[in-house]
């Protein structure tokens, strides 16, 4: 051991302690590093539920979603000689925003007289389908897909007839719930 | 040999890890680990741990005036865990400050400046000046009430800098008023700016401080240690991490006990408001409250540089070896008016607000009024083309006159046809942010800033004013 003072970097300073090997240091006092490894094991483990939780929130809540919109008093509709275009007013959860637009439908009632509510969004490519009045029938200006009044596939390029969309009545009102469905597929799927 | 010594060999013989461990943890301490030394790594965990909050809740905040106030709300009302990370963040500021005096407290009192560590000292001075930008900056983000008015105080002080307060104020605020480019540029600085810099500084002052060493128990040469060696690692580091496991256990039960204020949305037109800064920056909030024209310059300017020159001057000032605070009581007496006086002050500026009536019943109605935000469910901001006309048949009789009036009077050229979308202030959501006699007033006497906008005095009758706000308490 050197005795010699005034340096000034004490790293370099001689003592036993300095003459172990890496692992050894490394290793020694086995109690000590799990005492270590524990209190590690606490600061991660009290923060790391919380975090996953938070990170992983819209994956388990429903943070994008839409709800009911009220088309008018169902009494408006309890017959209805041809279809009715309506406008509504769609409010879609956006995370912390809720976003209104307006969205055309139809409301029609089939020939047993039961409610439906019908997207106009042609279930081929999407445009938008009118009704025409001449032919009593809906019919797309796209590809001239036509559909009777209650939606049913009549002729043209659709895959399927026009989409329903689900109906609630509460308070006198009706509601619905506007969604999207995959185009050019035979079977009904909301995307 | 187990698969995993395999596979760490593996990684040193290419990495070197065994060796960078090695630096790392065999810092050699005179007189061996202390808790008194465990007031550093305390502060880079809790750096950490604001990061690691932060990265978080950057995830769901947006930096807008818009939207940052029900983005806050989102957070701490529907997030899961949201509220419990926020407060962690939240508090953990204040747990900065206090990390931080009892750092400072430590280096000082232990003389641990001493020796050549004039570098270090400065880098930790500059440090200090960092986190209480970070805690300023970060005040302003949640967008509420408190967190407006106290930045508008804040940069009010900054404006009555002799020359050049009126460029500090607009530099700070991002023009004249209180707006979103202020709270652009505040999440810029507290989230991108001052982090970055933080990061580099604290690089630096352990450096710093592995170069010249630990300083070691205060009987100690500070240049030449004579006393047997310790090792940062195992004792120090258990200690450390003890302190990290006490201040995040503490942090989280505060966080979940008392979550973190929410207030009613920054309200730029209310004139009741009184802003109040944080507790540690209470002293100083009082401080200038004894010093009127023409001496504030004095008290904000002259007084505060000499503090800061003698804190940052002590090892240029203090030169002498000697470590022991009793042998130093010149450098010890000085430190502990500082601070004494600090804290004395902030006690004064509690009592102050006590002790006027006035003051303290606004003070209790604006908690008051925070606790109830924070008790009303979490309402999603409305956006889109179509806001009022959802509900047209809804309005009563004397709103639907108020609809009128706003349409006759062309109340909308500016402020849209629904209450937003116009060059003029957003109307929406104006019935949940004032009463109606605050419409009403600021509708007969527009503020300066509203006049200058193109706003005029309403020369409505009183009658159809009324019915005016309450069309406009409709507007959601």
């Amino acid at each position: 051991m050197s005795k010699k003072c005034c340096s000034d970097d004490h790293q370099h300073k001689h003592d036993s302690e300095s003459q172990i090997s890496v692992q050894d240091f490394l290793e020694r006092r086995s109690f000590l590093s799990v005492l270590i490894a524990i209190g590690g094991a606490v600061v991660t483990g009290i923060l790391s539920v919380p975090i996953l939780r938070y990170v992983f929130h819209p994956v388990f809540a429903k943070t994008t979603e839409i709800g009911w919109s009220e088309v008018g008093p169902s009494s408006d509709f309890t017959t209805l000689p041809k279809p009715v275009k309506k406008v509504i007013h769609v409010e879609q959860l956006d995370g912390w925003r809720k976003i209104i637009s307006e969205k055309a439908i139809y409301v029609s009632r089939t020939a047993q007289g039961e409610l439906r509510v019908l997207s106009p969004i042609c279930p081929h490519l999407g445009c938008p389908i009118g009704w025409n009045d001449d032919l009593n029938q809906f019919k797309c200006p796209c590809h001239m897909g036509t559909f009777t009044p209650d939606g049913t596939w009549v002729s043209g390029p659709p895959p399927r007839g026009m989409d329903g969309l689900d109906t609630k009545i509460a308070n006198g009102k009706l509601y619905v719930k506007y969604e999207y469905f995959r185009s050019l597929s035979p079977k009904k799927e909301a995307v | 040999m187990n698969s995993f010594k395999k596979l760490w060999n593996w990684l040193d013989q290419r990495a070197n890890l065994n060796n960078l461990l090695t630096v790392a943890l065999k810092e050699p301490i005179p007189g061996g680990p202390s808790w008194s030394y465990v007031f550093g790594s305390g502060l880079i965990f809790i750096f950490t741990l604001q990061a690691l909050t932060g990265v978080l809740l950057a995830i769901y905040y947006t930096p807008s005036a818009d939207h940052a106030y029900t983005t806050v709300a989102y957070i701490s009302k529907e997030v899961a865990s949201g509220s419990l990370l926020r407060g962690i963040h939240a508090y953990g500021s204040s747990a900065m400050v206090i990390m931080v005096v009892l750092h400072l407290s430590q280096t000082f009192l232990w003389g641990a400046y001493k020796g050549r560590r004039e570098v270090l000292w400065l880098s930790g001075c500059a440090l200090l000046t960092m986190i209480l930008g970070m805690s300023f900056t970060g005040y302003l983000l949640p967008w509420d009430q408190k967190a407006y008015f106290a930045t508008a105080v804040g940069t009010s002080v900054a404006g009555e800098v002799p020359f050049i307060g009126d460029l500090i104020k607009r530099f700070m605020r991002g023009g004249s008023d209180m707006g979103t480019l202020t709270l652009s540029r505040f999440f810029a600085a507290h989230v991108l700016f001052l982090p970055a810099l933080i990061a580099g500084l604290i690089s630096a002052h352990v450096y710093l401080f592995r170069k010249a060493g630990a300083a070691g128990p205060f009987t100690e040469d500070p240049v030449t240690p004579k006393s047997k060696m310790g090792y940062f690692y195992p004792k120090q580091l258990l200690m450390d991490i003890a302190l990290a496991a006490f201040v995040i256990a503490v942090l989280a039960v505060i966080a979940a006990t008392y979550p973190a204020e929410l207030g009613p949305q920054a309200n730029p037109a209310d004139t009741q408001f009184l802003g109040r800064p944080e507790w540690y920056y209470r002293p100083m909030f009082q401080w200038l409250k004894y010093w009127n024209p023409p001496y504030t310059v004095i008290g904000i300017m002259v007084i505060p540089a000499i503090v800061g020159a003698l804190l940052a001057g002590a090892p240029f000032l203090d030169r002498k070896l000697e470590r022991r605070p009793w042998k130093r009581p010149l450098a010890v007496a000085l430190y502990a008016f500082v601070l004494g006086g600090l804290a004395f002050m902030g006690w004064q500026s509690y009592r102050d607000d006590d002790n006027m009536p006035t003051v303290k019943a606004q003070i209790i109605a604006q908690d008051e009024e925070t606790q109830r935000m924070m008790a009303t469910p979490f309402e999603p901001q409305l956006e889109g083309t179509a806001h009022a006309e959802a509900s047209p048949a809804q309005l009563s009789a004397a709103a639907e006159t108020g609809k009128a009036l706003f349409m006759r009077n062309a109340c909308f050229a500016c402020h849209g046809q629904n209450g937003v979308g116009g060059r003029g202030p957003r109307l929406i959501g104006i019935g949940s942010r004032m009463s109606s006699d605050q419409v009403f007033e600021l509708l007969r006497r527009p503020r300066a800033a509203m006049l200058a906008g193109g706003m005029i005095p309403s020369p409505l009758k009183d009658d159809d004013l009324r019915a005016l706000i309450e069309y406009l308490k409709t507007l959601k």
